[in-house]
């Protein structure tokens, strides 16, 4: 009784774009939903450092290594943003790491893939994060409060990272055939796995129906991965590089038609074969542990100066 | 409190320019005010958005809450004398 009122005043808030916010009553799903969603996104930022990390000791010149720190402190930090969001829907920060530990917590499989060469920065940055940017876009009018305002926040830090790998991108397109080639390279290695960043189409999607309902998510995966691919054939085609799809054309309306994607690869990475998944999770779950003598002395440092305030 | 956890949550707020209120920004996780100080500026003013950082410890915070809306904002409502518009100017009259 109770609750199926209050539950219409929940739907009545959405329909009305009125945002949801932590107290609010919200049915559990939806903070589920939320909490699995979040956590993911909040687990990918900082997995995501790793593939970058790798490659800032290794920049071509300083100008590249300020710029590449500053992108993937970036990430860091929209990790903190998204655990924050996160943890007002009542779970805390150590679950949340315990369940990437676990692998009970997912993070964007793409983060699964190597980065051996420096082309690997530009394409990262073009091509995974001009996708995230779509999918980020569009949430900043998803229906959780602090979720959304995280997003805002996001999509404004965003643009530089996008704009810092092209830009890698279309140097070594000009550069020479050597250059050229790990461009290009880099370009293939990379541009299925951005096209599965918006997951699989929406028929296959279990938990859709809800999201779209409840207004967590805005648009579907098959129409921002269509925005995505729009705006990056031009991108690429712009610099000279060749796409990796035999079949793609462009449309009358503008809009580009692709290949289907390999969904074998995509769901064999998500259940954890693809080529980097256990050194990602190893390389998080050692800088955490390596991290206990930190956290034990910052605790140890703020009860000793709470005591010296109280016999003062 | 145990030995392995990232600290209390605090809840930030931020001066975008002198003279402006400041606005709720977001959160973190800090041990004490120092460290509380220290990761809201690395974390929410890396690009000048900035000019002032308000700390208030998250538990600190006394609110109202959205279920209570009604009994605490109602009566505001039939107070419309309360704004400028609901007071009837001669024609004419200018300034005011
Ligand atoms: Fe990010
Ligand atoms: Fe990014």
């Amino acid at each position: 009784m109770e609750n199926s009122k209050n539950l219409e005043v929940f739907q009545a808030k959405i329909d009305a774009e009125i945002k949801i916010e932590p107290k609010d009553w919200m049915p559990d799903e939806y903070r589920q939903h939320l909490i699995r969603q979040m956590s993911q996104h909040a687990h990918s930022e900082v997995i995501g450092m790793q593939p970058e990390g790798n490659w800032i000791t290794r920049s071509p010149s300083l100008r590249a290594r300020k710029i590449l720190m500053a992108k993937v402190q970036d990430e860091g930090g929209h990790g903190l943003y998204l655990y924050c969001a996160t943890e007002t829907l009542g779970v805390t920060r150590e679950q949340l790491i315990q369940w990437l530990h676990e692998g009970k917590a997912k993070y964007a499989s793409v983060f699964n893939y190597p980065s051996p060469t420096w082309a690997d920065m530009g394409a990262i940055g073009w091509l995974v994060d001009g996708a995230a940017i779509v999918n980020q876009v569009s949430l900043q009018r998803t229906s959780y409060g602090p979720y959304s305002r995280a997003m805002v926040r996001i999509c404004k830090e965003e643009s530089f990272h996008q704009r810092q790998g092209y830009e890698i991108m279309a140097t070594l397109m000009e550069g020479t055939a050597e250059q050229k080639k790990m461009a290009q390279e880099a370009f293939e290695r990379w541009w299925w796995p951005s096209l599965m960043m918006f997951g699989p189409h929406d028929g296959d999607s279990p938990r859709s129906s809800n999201a779209m309902k409840w207004k967590i998510k805005r648009e579907t995966n098959d129409d921002l991965r269509q925005q995505f691919i729009d705006k990056t054939i031009p991108q690429a085609e712009l610099i000279g590089l060749k796409i990796p799809d035999a079949n793609y054309k462009l449309l009358e309306n503008g809009s580009y038609e692709t290949s289907d994607i390999d969904w074998d690869e995509f769901w064999n990475v998500i259940k954890g074969n693809g080529p980097c998944n256990t050194q990602r999770i190893k390389q998080h779950a050692a800088a955490h542990d390596n991290g206990q003598w930190v956290r034990e002395a910052a605790i140890a440092y703020n009860e000793k100066k709470e005591q010296q305030l109280k016999s003062a | 409190m145990s030995t392995d956890n990232q600290g209390p949550i605090w809840e930030v707020f931020v001066q975008s320019k002198p003279g402006k209120p400041y606005k709720h920004v977001g959160s973190l996780h800090a041990y004490d005010k120092e460290m509380a100080i220290e990761n809201a500026r690395d974390l929410y003013t890396r690009r000048n958005e900035g000019t002032g950082i308000w700390l208030v410890k998250a538990e600190e915070i006394v609110s109202v809450k959205s279920g209570d809306e009604e009994s605490y904002f109602e009566p505001a409502d039939d107070k419309i004398y309360r704004h400028p518009t609901f007071y009837n100017m001669p024609e004419g009259s200018k300034h005011i």
